[in-house]
């Protein structure tokens, strides 16, 4: 049962994927995309991890699907439909496999664990994230407010800058 | 069950799929969007081991997904920042392909 719902989930999540980098429109791109996310949602479900499941779908599902459509509109140009690869891509391909079949080879020769996945309790998660992980938690809400102003500032258009009457800040 | 070697397997394909959309993709839109695949197959195989290997060894209980809400958090952080440079290279260049941006090329 277990098996055949990690089959599901699996098929899901590559063949999102190989969609990603195989189709030839922007927005195919990206709707791949979040079939390959809600997969892997699907994955931490089967592994008993409900709340990142939760987050994934949230945070990927949502927010960053809908950043990426709002990417792919503002910059369309007319050639988004006839996008072509690097020249370079068997050599890519075949660095890829390489690199795919190392790590799984690695992951084979590991020794085996015979144990059950787990199920954490939320507020062990919790409690776990608040206490020891307290700074790295502070200085991830950190990380992501400097990033997000900076992405303020790096997308900001010229003109605003000009209305804002300060010639000082320039390139901005 | 599933045995947990399935899992870092397929967190392994993952992996090489986003690669080899990091290497032959032109459009800087899609290499971001390969680089989310990259960070999704770390984060099956960090949650996969926080399920697995819960309490034994070295690992501290649930270390693992809380390791992977962390990489949630900078992958977050990376596609705003990302999608705002790519932005701003459109309105520059008129163009989002990765080869055509050779400002900086000697």
């Amino acid at each position: 049962m277990a098996l055949a719902l990690f089959t599901i989930v699996a098929i899901f999540t590559l063949g999102g994927a190989v969609g990603v980098v195989a189709t030839r429109n922007v927005v195919h791109a990206a709707l791949f995309l979040l079939l390959s996310l809600l997969g892997a949602a699907g994955a931490y479900l089967l592994l008993f991890a409900e709340f990142l499941a939760l987050v994934q779908v949230l945070i990927y599902g949502g927010a960053v699907t809908i950043v990426v459509l709002f990417a792919v509109m503002l910059t369309r140009s007319s050639e988004y439909p006839r996008i072509t690869d690097n020249k370079q891509w068997p050599l890519g391909l075949i660095t890829a496999t390489v690199l795919a079949v190392v790590l799984g080879a690695a992951f084979w020769l590991a020794p085996d664990v015979a144990a059950e996945p787990q199920a954490p309790a939320f507020t062990e998660l919790g409690a776990a994230l608040f206490t020891k992980w307290a700074l790295p938690f502070e200085i991830a809400s950190l990380v992501l407010l400097v990033a997000l102003i900076g992405a303020i500032i790096i997308a900001r258009t010229q003109t605003v800058t000009a209305q804002a009457d300060t010639p000082a800040e320039g390139e901005g | 069950m599933v045995p947990l070697l399935y899992f870092q397997l397929l967190g392994a394909a993952l992996f090489g799929i986003g690669f080899y959309g990091v290497l032959a993709r032109r459009s800087a839109v899609l290499i971001v969007l390969s680089i989310e695949l990259m960070l999704n197959a770390v984060n099956i195989n960090l949650i996969a081991a926080a399920s697995y290997l819960n309490g034994t060894g070295r690992f501290a209980a649930f270390d693992g997904q809380i390791i992977a809400i962390f990489v949630i958090t900078v992958a977050a952080a990376e596609v705003g920042l990302a999608f705002a440079i790519i932005l701003r290279m459109y309105r520059n260049r008129g163009t989002v392909n990765v080869d055509e941006i050779n400002l900086l090329k000697w």
